[in-house]
């Protein structure tokens, strides 16, 4: 086993059991810490395939400023444990058939991909920032361009929903 | 060297987990957070094909995935107290009208 085939083990455990850790806990804060391991170690795989841009954006944006949103909303409207009711019992009856089916569709087309997708990721840097950058500005300028106006309009939306009523 | 199918089920399966959490969470903000671990997955599996092709197009939507997710985590959590605001409760079954 190759030192990169066991750094790729070893962040993928740790997003898988975070994920779980997400479903099993009870308190949303703690859901919420475990979202954030999740976030940390796929910014790990980022840099193991030489994404090193993406891997930094992950940890300042994601990491950072959502998950700082998301606690701070958690404290602010003093999130307790969840209720369990009948409907939750529903939604798991219903739910884990229609899980696993999702899960065995997706695993069909992967074992169904060609051999380009099993010869590998290389950990080089192969898309460096620079190129990234010159693809975001000169072919994707119209939908970069749209993105700010969404973040304008969310802004604006963020303001009506939480502003409170004279 | 790891070949793109480890990346590619990795994704798969914490696509799949964000789905079942998605279904069985009955909080309102992990239900949200659900939807995050969702995108976070499709991140992956973009990087992965990105790398693998020699291509840059894939980060680039990367980065506007991580817009959007932000976008909508300012919005989603803005209707989220309002909504505690108007039924004292984060139980999207105590949530079921439109109209109050």
């Amino acid at each position: 086993m190759t030192p990169q085939l066991a750094i790729f083990f070893v962040l993928a455990a740790l997003a898988v059991i975070g994920a779980l850790n997400l479903i099993l806990q009870k308190h949303p804060i703690h859901s919420a810490l475990s979202l954030i391991v999740v976030m940390i170690a796929l910014a790990g795989l980022y840099l193991l395939m030489g994404a090193e841009f993406v891997a930094a954006v992950q940890i300042i944006v994601y990491g950072g400023a959502i998950m700082v949103l998301f606690v701070f909303v958690i404290m602010l409207l003093n999130a307790g444990v969840e209720e369990k009711t009948n409907i939750s019992k529903l939604a798991g009856i219903a739910g884990v058939p229609l899980a696993v089916a999702l899960l065995g569709f997706i695993a069909a087309a992967i074992a169904r991909s060609n051999d380009a997708a099993q010869a590998g990721v290389e950990s080089g840097t192969l898309a460096s920032t620079k190129e990234i950058s010159t693809m975001l500005f000169k072919d994707f300028v119209y939908p970069f361009e749209l993105t700010s106006f969404l973040i304008l309009v969310a802004i604006l939306g963020a303001i009506v929903l939480a502003q409170r009523e004279n | 060297m790891v070949p793109t199918n480890y990346y590619l089920i990795l994704s798969a399966i914490i696509f799949g987990l964000g789905v079942v959490a998605f279904i069985f969470k009955r909080n309102v903000i992990t239900i949200f957070m659900s939807i995050e671990l969702m995108l976070n997955a499709v991140n992956l599996a973009f990087v992965a094909f990105s790398q693998a092709k020699h291509q840059s197009d894939g980060q680039v939507f990367v980065l506007f995935v991580i817009v959007v997710a932000a976008a909508e985590a300012a919005v989603g959590l803005g209707i989220i107290i309002l909504m505690q605001r108007v039924r004292h409760s984060l139980n999207v079954e105590r949530v079921d009208l439109l109209k109050l």
